[in-house]
């Protein structure tokens, strides 16, 4: 097993990750920028480093100030978590060639699925379904519009580099495309660095549905269930759950080796999240992307399965067999995460400040990942994940009262945050009936 | 004299306007950006952008004026 591990994140998931590493006694080490020195995963971590100033660019999106973190306090291993560095096939190469394990993917594999045209035209190839559209990048608008009317409106706008729902835009006809375009392009070249767009058929009734893979050192990967992310504000998740309400035994059965051989394509290692538009009318599915890292929702995967996927992480970093036997995987029960976010809930818009009061529910089948305290300020440096309220129960009745009880007994005072939108989502009938899809915020938030 | 002031902490991405530019009801004046996401500072009436108080890279806490508009 690993000696230590630096964490080359922040927040949340940096807690989370040390959680792991302090159960199975692997050293810790934190590094931090100076807008985050009392957060509790500074704290919790054996060693922490600053490693420079409040913006991204200055601190975690710094690999060198990452990599001078980890040769000074003699870290073996780096864990990138999500977001940041964590899918920079440049970053993995450069801690490799330190010496020191990457927790993840090959550089290659985070290569070929960073490039979301690359990513699409690859899966294809591997009997992956995809959706109809670009297998070049769309360099300018009047390609667009020749690229829209083959594929057919509505179409989905995309950033090739991009991810989290930035810079994404449905356009109904000529008109709007023209500004989804716009709109796309700016965004990818200022988030992601490259102006490459795609466009893609636009599903109007879909579930995001992704699958959890871990690849092995044996060569096999492994797929632990599907989990459902279609409660989605601005293209970015805010509730998901597993099993998914919407997926039968026979879809489920073919999205899960869709994941495999996704994963087996690109010769996956470790644990990655093959995500899927499911078409609610017609059940067929068409990959969306990979995520090659940790996902944020992956603890729903763990309250069913058992299976504590950073430790999975580390095992096969290590270059060990997994902590459990593959074939033998039992899903039990129901699980669910609201993603606690310092915005407010009405309009979504980001409200930073310092957190006065922080109470989070406790109980049987609640978990909550936090990476705030009382007494912690919430930056508009960094994105607004407070934590993630996770619950387990034996039904999918019994997980959503769990939620409502766990859901009004958090109480956070000072940024506003969206627990107000989360007790209406569990109130509302198409989210209790299960019977939704990736319109349900709007239906929510008119 | 309307001022218009910033919702919440942010950083100042883009000054979309100058001043002396004549603005209608729900242009953009400044793009301010808080936790990864865009927020657009419109014009809450017509007028002429008598001064603007930010500058690109500026931080801005809630309350802070943004711009005058006359």
């Amino acid at each position: 097993m690993l000696e230590s591990v630096l964490v080359a994140n922040r927040g949340e998931i940096a807690r989370r990750i040390i959680a792991t590493t302090r159960r199975l006694g692997i050293r810790a080490v934190a590094v931090y920028s100076e807008a985050d020195a009392g957060l509790p995963f500074v704290r919790e971590a054996d060693e922490a480093v600053q490693i420079g100033p409040p913006p991204p660019a200055q601190s975690y999106l710094d690999a060198d100030a990452i990599i001078a973190a980890a040769r000074q306090t003699g870290a073996a291993a780096v864990h990138p978590g999500y977001g940041f560095l964590s899918e920079s096939a440049a970053f993995a190469q450069q801690v490799l060639a330190e010496g020191l394990t990457w927790v993840g993917p090959p550089p290659e594999a985070i290569e070929q699925m960073g490039d979301k045209i690359n990513a699409r035209n690859l899966m294809h190839r591997a009997g992956v379904p995809v959706a109809v559209g670009s297998a070049d990048p769309v360099t300018d608008a009047s390609a667009a519009l020749a690229e829209a009317e083959r594929i057919g409106y509505p179409v989905m706008v995309k950033a090739a580099a991009g991810g989290g729902g930035i810079g994404m835009s449905a356009a109904a006809g000529p008109e709007a495309l023209q500004t989804a375009f716009d709109t796309a392009r700016t965004r990818a070249e200022r988030f992601f660095g490259s102006p490459a767009i795609l466009l893609e058929r636009f599903v109007e009734r879909a579930r995001h549905v992704e699958v959890q893979i871990m690849g092995l050192n044996d060569g096999h990967v492994v797929a632990l269930g599907e989990r459902d992310c279609s409660v989605q504000r601005r293209h970015q998740k805010v509730a998901e759950e597993t099993p998914s309400p919407g997926v039968s035994p026979q879809v489920r059965e073919r999205l899960l080796a869709a994941g495999v051989r996704a994963g087996e394509a690109v010769g996956y290692l470790g644990a990655g999240t093959v995500e899927f538009l499911l078409d609610v009318r017609t059940q067929e599915f068409v990959f969306l992307e990979m995520n090659t890292r940790l996902q944020v929702e992956h603890p729903v995967t763990e309250l069913v399965t058992g299976i504590d996927l950073v430790e999975q992480q580390f095992l096969v970093a290590a270059g060990e067999r997994p902590g459990f036997e593959p074939l033998g995987v039992q899903h039990e029960g129901h699980a669910l995460e609201f993603r606690v976010y310092a915005e407010d809930p009405v309009r979504f818009l980001p409200s930073p400040g310092a957190i006065t009061q922080w109470e989070q529910p406790a109980g049987p089948g609640i978990r909550v990942d936090a990476g705030y305290e009382t007494g912690n300020t919430v930056t508009p440096f960094y994105d607004p994940l407070l934590a993630k309220l996770c619950v387990h129960g034996q039904t999918r009745d019994e997980a959503l009262g769990r939620a409502r009880d766990a859901v009004a007994a958090f109480r956070v005072a000072g940024p506003k945050t969206n627990l107000p939108f989360h007790a209406d989502l569990l109130a509302s009938e198409s989210f209790v009936s299960g019977d939704y899809d990736t319109s349900v915020v709007a239906g929510l938030r008119p | 004299m309307a001022e218009v002031r910033a919702e919440m902490v942010a950083n100042v991405w883009k000054v979309v306007t100058a001043e002396g530019d004549q603005v209608e009801d729900g242009d953009t004046l400044v793009i301010l950006e808080s936790m990864k996401m865009e927020i657009p500072v419109l014009a809450e009436e017509a007028g002429t952008v008598a001064k603007l108080h930010v500058a690109e890279g500026d931080v801005v806490q809630e309350g802070d004026l943004i711009a005058t508009i006359s």
